[in-house]
């Protein structure tokens, strides 16, 4: 159905983010004084249109939310037509509301954050451009206009890991950052390639359908056909959400300024891989296969990001870790198919609350630190940092599934969802999902007690502060956010909201069962254990030895060591040969031919140079003449 | 309006202007410049007031011209357009009156690379202005010849400008360069040169491609006159192997030169391939599709992984050149509407993508006099600009979504996926590479602390910023915008398809669809 009102608008969505990173890139130095606020108000803006969509959608009955907006044709190439087109359903303004939300408070946090950065202007150029580009990935109709959002939202995030780029590391994070997800992207662009071939169309509704009496062209392609959309879809997602065993980039990407992390790099563009199955669920479920490699690589994800958040001392690191490990349990919760689809999306929601707000209280940390990221030179902070010890310790609580709070709904109705898929797969499954909990129990209970309690280790020329009001009502915002989305999202009409979209399965949430119980008490453990190494005990300045798993998770898990002795050096020998046989041989044989020809023993390199012009002048003129004579004797 | 003889013009303005410029007297080298930036400007003009007038679905070829030329031997002064020309025509005309101001000021020395303890003699400077008139009006005339020998006679006559630009205006190993450029080129002439006098021989005695239409030609025969074709169009495109020419060429020219060289002189081998090679010996094409492909992907690949490789900027350049080459090839023997299409719309991108590519990439060495990779470092820090500029082109370069290059890789891919699953899947390898060439060449050059040679860099003059600027705001244009160009390469393909009688092939759905 056609949208109407503030919807058929949705392209403002995209062009005021868009026109912000316009003129703030173009515009130069000329733009440095208000450019910070010119770029939050373009996020804000977007916000408020994307509320005024949404409060007009509800507005509408179940199978009317699906409107689309048509804004011009792309090509047409012999019968492959591609448009332009927006697509704004629940699952869309759901996205939409997140990271023009979350993207809001973190441009106005920036504006603190980056007060006093020369560079300051480019920063929120760059975050506009993301804004614009995260948009358009969610908005598009097709598989198409996807990827370039896809692709923009890589580009902004290499621009802004590299924000610092004088710094070698920041510069070489980020292009790791970019290249591995082109080996994800090299997937996508496959799995579209794929979908042309058997469908003759990307478009959404034409392959998905447009809800219950719409099928898609889906329902009519084999089995492993499916499976091969599936899969490829798969490695893109894996790219974007840094999953196994695409996951090196996210680790090294923290890097970039803490806001970015937080927007980027937790809050919305990682999700991007849990969004591309959740809405390409009609091709999951055409492919057990597919849906079953997802939730392996889900749960084999939130351990590895589990285990490596819990040796990180870098407080980003940590953080990063966890990351990984949440989008895990979406990712595996995306792979259970509609069971989890809801489940998937709502702790994507609330962790983009909680997730944004624990990286934006690292921000505040390190800003009162001046930017060291080590918790080990940390301690005691939360007598000097209130605003940000009770924000940061209500994240916590959130991520760690505390009773009430965000986590504890939806991260349990993930857990639940996997044992409920039945089977040996979805004990193995469920049992991943228990004991990340424990494990996210620890790690996050080690950041806290490390940050904010314990005895003061700090520099003695650090004077930690509390940071200023730009930055805590953000950080308010998003701790309310962490608190209350959990519950409002599971216990209330979101599942419901969603349905026409993802599916009508039932989405009851039980307040005891027995995988609640022992997540409860695993959650329990997990943070005694660590109450007990780094609550109880004093954190040593220098970092110990560790046993070989703490050494292997410092290490990421070897996450680089087996893609530098698998890729790196086999591709640098590879290219050294290349460069050597393309000069040696294949232009040394030229080169050979040619002096033969020229019925010399050198080399053409060492010939006179005069005597090889007017050679190669006179077998010019030589074919001249030899042409005029041909023809004259045909003639 | 249509019976104005526009392409006649647009080939005679530059020419004549190139000996207008050549005669003019020595010392007045700033009035050669700007003579020469004139004639190239109104012939850009002429050509987008000639493109207003361009039926887009109407008559295959468009402001047809045709005269006797050697009538004895059937031979024509035959012009005319179809979409494609069109395209590359317009490319080529934008491009050359901004290669003349980027080159405004360093034409005469080497393009600013200098040798170890060589100092570089200054040239003439309205020789150099004068050889890229001259090249105009053949790039014109190459791809509006609508006659087989006078597409013959301008594919020749080029060497002679680009022989002089290498060998003249080069780097120190200019003439080890020009020579070799010189030799590969005269190798292929020569070999199109016996196909197109057997065409003659064998054919109806016309070289009017009007006429060629349907030749009824014996297979082996057909297949040998392909390969005549083919081989000169594979090396001046270049593929590998025939391509070793092209770095040395790129090595040693001078980044003006090197824009119409790699950006507009290679399509011609691309072009061939698309309008001589498969609309004159359409079965012979069919017959060697296997190989071409194969070829072409391994262009794609091995070119990307040279590209890797190398340490001289404009070699490096010219590496990812022979990478999209290989996508172009793929495209066009792929056979279906998206993959010619994208390949079509491919050498157009290409043209204003590596255009802009070379053009930064002699802004540096100007600057730097030296093009290798490692005598820069941290320019972002000095010339944002600049580094801007780089980025913006090295991202058409690896085919970021939004810049125009996407979309023809976009289409070479999935066009090429639908007939030979494998090929396309080998070559969507190069996206990855080409993610790796670029962003590691802009880290070494622009990110990281500033180089003390580099820390005193200007930003873009305004005389660059001229040059750029609208380049990239074509990029950018077409990747957002793509229909306008691909309405008009779209029927010209269907044409090509239709005379190799070749159809896209039918989706699974729409097969399993026409079963009960």
């Amino acid at each position: 159905m056609k949208a109407e009102g503030i919807q058929a608008a949705a392209w403002l969505l995209i062009a005021l983010p868009l026109a912000g990173a316009a003129i703030l890139l173009l515009g130069g130095r000329r733009t440095d004084r208000w450019g910070h606020l010119l770029g939050t108000a373009m996020s804000l803006g977007a916000f408020v249109v994307g509320l005024a969509m949404f409060v007009q959608m509800l507005g509408y009955g179940d199978e009317e939310r699906r409107r689309t907006v048509h804004l011009y044709e792309w090509f047409t190439v012999g019968d492959f037509t591609l448009n332009m087109d927006l697509l704004v359903d629940p699952l869309s303004i759901s996205f939409v509301l997140l990271i023009t939300g979350v993207g809001s408070l973190i441009h106005i946090y920036s504006i603190g954050y980056m007060a006093h950065d020369a560079d300051r202007r480019r920063f929120f150029a760059y975050l506009n451009l993301f804004v614009a580009a995260m948009l358009l990935l969610v908005l598009a109709d097709n598989y198409v206009g996807l990827f370039i959002g896809w692709e923009g939202v890589g580009l902004a995030s290499y621009l802004l890991i590299g924000f610092w780029q004088f710094k070698p590391s920041a510069a070489t994070a980020a292009k790791k950052a970019f290249v591995v997800n082109r080996v994800g992207d090299l997937g996508l662009v496959i799995g579209i390639a794929l979908m042309f071939a058997t469908f003759g169309t990307v478009e959404f509704g034409e392959i998905l359908g447009t809800g219950a009496h719409h099928v898609g062209a889906v329902q009519q392609i084999s089995e492993g056909t499916a499976t091969a959309i599936g899969l490829l879809l798969l490695l893109g997602a894996c790219g974007k959400s840094a999953q196994l065993p695409l996951q090196s980039w996210l680790l090294d990407a923290m890097e970039g300024p803490t806001p970015v992390s937080a927007l980027i790099h937790a809050a919305t563009m990682v999700t991007a891989g849990v969004y591309l199955i959740v809405r390409s669920g009609p091709i999951y479920e055409m492919a057990p296969d597919a849906q079953l490699a997802v939730t392996i690589v889900g749960a084999a994800t939130l351990l590895a990001g589990a285990i490596i958040g819990t040796a990180k001392d870098d407080i980003k690191k940590a953080l990063a870790g966890s990351t990984m490990s949440q989008i895990g349990y979406m990712v595996l919760a995306a792979g259970l198919g509609p069971a989890g689809y809801v489940f998937a999306i709502a702790h994507l929601i609330a962790h983009g609350f909680f997730k944004a707000g624990l990286f934006l209280g690292a921000g505040s940390v390190m800003h009162g630190m001046n930017d060291d990221v080590n918790m080990r030179h940390y301690g005691g902070l939360s007598s000097v940092m209130k605003i940000t010890w009770a924000t940061f310790g209500l994240g916590y609580l959130a991520i760690i599934g505390f009773p009430l709070l965000s986590g504890f709904f939806t991260k349990e109705g993930i857990i639940a969802a996997a044992f409920d898929s039945g089977g040996t797969s979805g004990t193995i499954l469920g049992g991943c999902a228990l004991l990340g909990a424990a494990i996210t129990a620890y790690y996050m209970s080690r950041v806290m007690f490390m940050t904010f309690h314990g005895q003061r280790r700090w520099e003695e020329d650090v004077h930690p502060h509390e940071s200023p009001a730009v930055m805590t009502v953000p950080l308010i915002l998003l701790a309310v956010g962490s608190v209350g989305a959990g519950a409002f999202l599971v216990l209330g009409p979101f599942g419901h909201f969603l349905e026409p979209v993802v599916g009508g399965e039932e989405h009851e949430f039980h307040w005891i069962s027995a995988p609640g119980v022992a997540a409860f008490v695993l959650m329990l453990a997990g943070a005694a254990i660590a109450w007990l190494q780094y609550g109880a005990r004093p954190v040593p300045r220098q970092a110990p030895r560790g046993s070989f798993v703490t050494v292997a998770a410092r290490k990421d898990l070897y996450g680089d060591a087996i893609n530098e002795s698998l890729l790196m050096r086999p591709g640098q020998w590879l290219t050294r040969l290349a460069v050597f046989f393309d000069n040696k041989g294949v232009d040394g044989i030229v080169n050979g031919l040619a002096a033969l020809i020229g019925g010399t023993s050198g080399r053409v390199r060492r010939l006179q140079t005069g005597f090889v012009r007017s050679y190669a002048l006179s077998m010019f003129f030589g074919a001249a003449v030899v042409v005029a004579a041909l023809l004259a004797v045909n003639a | 309006m249509n019976d104005f003889p526009w392409l006649s013009v647009l080939i005679a303005v530059p020419a004549v202007g190139a000996l207008l410029v050549a005669l003019l007297p020595r010392g007045k080298d700033e009035l050669a410049k700007r003579v020469a930036l004139g004639l190239s400007s109104l012939v850009a003009v002429l050509a987008f007031v000639m493109a207003a007038g361009f039926e887009t679905g109407g008559a295959r070829h468009q402001f047809e011209e045709t005269y006797d030329w050697i009538p004895a031997f059937g031979v024509h002064w035959a012009l005319g357009v179809d979409g494609v020309a069109l395209t590359l025509i317009l490319m080529s005309v934008v491009l050359v009156p901004l290669v003349m101001l980027a080159s405004w000021n360093d034409a005469e020395r080497y393009g600013g690379v200098v040798a170890e303890g060589e100092r570089a003699p200054a040239r003439s400077v309205k020789g150099y202005f004068a050889l890229i008139l001259a090249l105009e009006a053949m790039m014109v005339g190459v791809f509006a010849a609508t006659d087989v020998f006078l597409f013959y006679v301008f594919f020749e006559a080029m060497l002679v400008p680009v022989y002089f630009l290498i060998g003249h205006y080069g780097g120190p190993q200019r003439s080890y360069a020009a020579v070799k450029f010189l030799l590969y080129s005269l190798l292929g002439g020569l070999l199109m040169l016996v196909a197109v006098i057997a065409l003659y021989v064998q054919g109806p005695n016309t070289f009017l491609m009007s006429e060629l239409g349907d030749l009824d030609l014996d297979p082996t025969v057909a297949k040998w006159l392909f390969l005549g074709f083919f081989v000169a169009f594979a090396i001046k495109a270049p593929m590998v192997p025939l391509h070793t020419w092209l770095p040395d060429a790129a090595g040693q020219a001078p980044a003006g030169a090197l824009v119409l060289i790699v950006g507009v002189l290679d399509k011609v081998g691309t072009y061939g391939m698309m309008r001589f090679c498969l609309e004159l010996f359409p079965e012979a094409s069919k017959w060697a599709t296997p190989v071409v492909v194969t070829f072409a992907v391994i262009s794609v690949i091995y070119g990307a992984i040279l590209a890797i490789g190398q340490v001289d900027l404009k070699r490096l350049v010219a590496y990812t050149s022979i990478s999209h080459f290989g996508f172009i090839v793929l495209g066009i023997f792929a056979m279906t509407s998206q993959g010619q299409a994208g390949a079509a719309l491919y050498m157009v991108n290409h043209g204003f993508a590596t255009g802009a590519l070379f053009l930064v990439v002699g802004f540096l060495i100007v600057r730097r006099g030296s093009a290798r990779v490692d005598a820069f470092g941290g320019v972002q820090k000095v010339a944002p600009l600049l580094a801007g500029a780089f980025l913006i082109s090295g991202l058409a370069g690896l085919s970021l979504p939004g810049l125009a290059p996407f979309v023809s890789e976009f289409l070479v891919i999935i066009g090429t996926f639908a007939r030979y699953e494998a090929a396309a899947v080998f070559a969507a390898l190069g996206i990855v590479l080409a993610a790796i060439y670029i962003l590691w060449m802009y880290q070494r050059t622009m990110n990281g602390p500033t180089a003390e040679a580099v820390a005193g860099f200007k930003d873009l003059s305004r005389r660059e910023l001229v040059v750029i600027a609208p380049i990239l705001a074509v990029i950018v244009a077409l990747g957002f915008f793509p229909k306008p160009a691909l309405d008009v390469i779209d029927p010209s393909v269907q044409q090509t398809l239709s005379r190799v009688q070749m159809s896209d092939p039918t989706t699974t759905v729409a097969e399993k669809g026409a079963r009960p």
